[in-house]
């Protein structure tokens, strides 16, 4: 079976889809970063070189994430995308209509505005992390409830207790103190999931007409309250597809089967590249007072890229794609606007 | 006396020819790194807007390096920056470093004032003569803006990319190496003339940006993530709103940016009908000039806690809406990463692109 392969490497998870010749998701790999993004590609494709049922080719590769450059040097990608655009292509995948993507992931959230399938306006945290996954995990933590459960409780409240949600460290004083006063755990959960919600209409969705369909997406859409937190304050229906959790991943995957649509042969470095020895290091340049700090990717002692300076004097222009499966040319890594 | 001031980008280039036409004993502050990023949030206060920050740790490096007395410039206005001067001094003396200061209030203050404050710092120097430099370095320096506006605007269209990013560093060298204000003329004439001289293909149709916002981020490349060079390297023909001597001289005649203060006035007028301090008003001006101008897309950048750039931001939604162009707006603050602006910047050329192919195919 010809297939292709999505990578999407973020700060929390690491995300791996293969999807076939019609774009239908084969089998999809959700795991945790875990600070080591090589290590997490590297163990993501064994394991999907694992699962997947019958033996596929894939004909093309490509790579998101705030790690899109490194695994894309990994896996071989023929595209590197950033995760906005990759995310809109993931959600116009599942649904061609869809005019808001509320995206909630690991350490950043979005909102991408679409008008017939293209993407017209978008807004991505800057200043602020409250209300991303990595502050729901701590909280669910604190409160001794895994985070897969988290969302079920927020469920079963009736009325959100109030909880200031401008700042997480405020919002976590402002939860103990309601649970000090007696307030119900599932009440202080919806209450914190309301708080989030209005912290980022506020800060992302600020002068931005949310039309439906509105699809809900990232890792946080799992929480079921964060959605129903969504869909009382904004008075309109939210869908949650059912791959919500590597939609980027699928983004990247079909933006890597437009890209090798022409017949070009895919730079993909094989699932074998799971087993190869990946080293990066850096080092401080010192040719002027920026003296930035540049890292390098070696395969086996031969450099792979090089990037990190403000001039660009240590980055190479062609990633010398070392070729894994022998006859594959090793042509340049395209990194696309 | 070592006289020493904070860096914003080319500033240092012009303040240096000035006062080494005047005699003045000019230091040369270490340029903006990450320590001097370090060292202004270690002793300035935690929602003072960025900025400041930095101004702040460009003096401690100044004063670190041997320099002896500050020169910083004040203003009037709602914007904080007026009172930047009077809170550096502060801060720098709690820290318990010595130093003389200078504020150098702005012409609008009082230009007996303002003369007689540069008179302090060249004593040798004649009221004429002082006016006579300040005019003649002002003119060099309009002159490397406009090669700069140049080069932003035309390395999109290169048969060979690079070769205007090439020709801009060959002309800004002409015209940096003159002393005399005679030689500037022909030294334009060149600089201009090889910037001309560059195969470049005028079919092409390139996405256009303009970018807008508050001046200091606008000015000073460590914090511009170097946006400029990256979105020509990725053939985008760039136009921006603040240029230094625009900035120095908001009433001279013909604006490197284009547009006059009364032209901004007007053309904000629908949206903002006075001066909100800063950049407030010009961000939008300038907003709605690139929007009729039919450019692809704007990119704003301001400060976090920035009164005025941030009431433009909530206004810009309007004007994207009216006009149907994207504004892409980014709060920059210490902790801005390089990579999550690029990352930005590339999904905003991609609704840029899909938005023109949108159109070629209705």
């Amino acid at each position: 079976m010809d297939a292709y392969l999505g990578v999407d490497v973020g700060s929390v998870s690491t995300n791996l889809v293969v999807i076939d010749e019609d774009e239908r998701v084969v089998c999809s790999l959700y795991r945790r970063t875990k600070g080591q993004p090589i290590k997490a590609v590297q163990d993501g494709l064994r394991e999907l070189g694992g699962i997947l049922d019958e033996p596929v080719e894939i004909k093309g590769a490509g790579t998101t994430g705030s790690a899109r450059t490194l695994s894309g040097v990994i896996c071989g990608a023929d595209i590197v995308k950033n995760e906005i655009t990759a995310h809109a292509i993931g959600a116009v995948h599942y649904d061609p209509e869809v005019k808001t993507i509320l995206e909630i992931g690991g350490q950043d959230s979005k909102i991408i505005l679409l008008r017939d399938g293209i993407v017209v306006d978008f807004a991505m945290n800057t200043v602020c992390a409250a209300g991303t996954g990595s502050f729901l995990d701590h909280q669910a933590a604190r409160l001794g409830i895994p985070i897969e459960e988290f969302g079920d409780y927020a469920l079963e409240s009736s009325k959100g207790a109030q909880i200031a949600g401008r700042c997480t460290v405020f919002a976590e004083s402002d939860m103990i103190h309601k649970q000090q006063v007696g307030y119900l755990v599932e009440d202080i959960i919806y209450g914190l999931c309301q708080a989030l919600v209005r912290n980022y209409l506020n800060n992302l969705a600020k002068g931005k007409r949310i039309e439906t369909p509105i699809v809900f997406q990232g890792g946080v859409a799992a929480n079921a309250g964060i959605r129903r937190a969504f869909e009382e304050s904004l008075e309109k229906e939210v869908r949650v597809p059912e791959h919500y959790g590597v939609m980027g991943a699928i983004g990247a995957a079909v933006l890597a089967k437009e890209t090798v649509d022409d017949g070009r042969p895919t730079n993909f470095s094989g699932f074998e590249v799971a087993d190869r020895d990946f080293k990066t290091s850096s080092f401080h340049c010192g040719g002027c007072s920026n003296n930035c700090e540049v890292i390098k990717i070696e395969l086996e002692g031969d450099l792979l890229a090089r990037w990190g300076g403000r001039c660009g004097k240590w980055e190479l222009e062609e990633h010398p794609t070392v070729s894994l499966r022998g006859a594959t040319p090793a042509s340049a890594t395209k990194q696309t606007m | 006396m070592r006289l020493a001031t904070p860096h914003m980008g080319s500033l240092y280039d012009l303040l240096a020819d000035l006062f080494s036409r005047m005699g003045v004993d000019y230091h040369d502050t270490p340029r903006t790194t990450e320590r001097t990023v370090n060292l202004g949030v270690k002793y300035s206060p935690e929602f003072a807007c960025l900025p400041l920050k930095i101004t702040v740790g460009n003096f401690v490096e100044a004063l670190e390096t041997g320099a002896d007395t500050l020169l910083m410039i004040g203003g009037i206005g709602p914007c904080r920056f007026g009172y930047y001067a009077e809170i550096q001094k502060r801060v720098l003396k709690e820290a318990g470093y010595g130093f003389d200061f200078i504020t150098l209030e702005p012409p609008k203050v009082g230009w007996i004032n303002f003369i007689s404050t540069i008179k302090q710092m060249a004593p040798g120097c004649s009221v004429y003569s002082i006016y006579r430099h300040i005019r003649d370095c002002f003119r060099k320096a309009q002159v490397l803006d406009m090669l700069e506006k140049k080069w932003l605007e035309l390395a999109a269209y290169d048969e060979t990319p690079g070769d205007t990013t090439k020709a801009y560093a060959a002309a800004q060298e002409i015209v940096k190496r003159v002393t005399r204000p005679e030689e500037l003329a022909d030294a334009q004439h060149d600089a201009f003339s090889i910037m001309d001289g560059v195969r470049r293909d005028h079919d092409r149709k390139p996405l256009r940006i303009g970018i807008i916002g508050e001046f200091y981020l606008l000015l000073e490349p460590f914090f511009k993530f170097d946006i400029e060079p990256w979105l020509i390297k990725r053939g985008v023909s760039v136009d921006r709103g603040v240029y230094l001597t625009d900035w120095i001289g908001p009433t001279t005649k013909n604006p490197v940016a284009g547009m006059s203060a009364g032209e901004i006035e007007i053309a904000a007028d629908p949206y903002l009908k006075h001066t909100v301090g800063g950049d407030g008003l010009a961000s939008i001006g300038h907003a709605v000039h690139y929007a009729k101008e039919g450019f692809d897309g704007i990119v704003h950048l301001l400060p976090f806690t920035c009164m005025p750039d941030t009431i433009a931001k909530a206004l810009l939604v309007n004007v994207s809406e009216d006009y149907g162009i994207p504004v892409l707006s980014m709060i920059v603050d210490e902790q801005t990463g390089k990579a999550g602006v690029h990352t930005r910047l590339e999904a905003f050329l991609d609704l840029m692109a899909n938005r023109r192919r949108s159109w070629t195919r209705t």
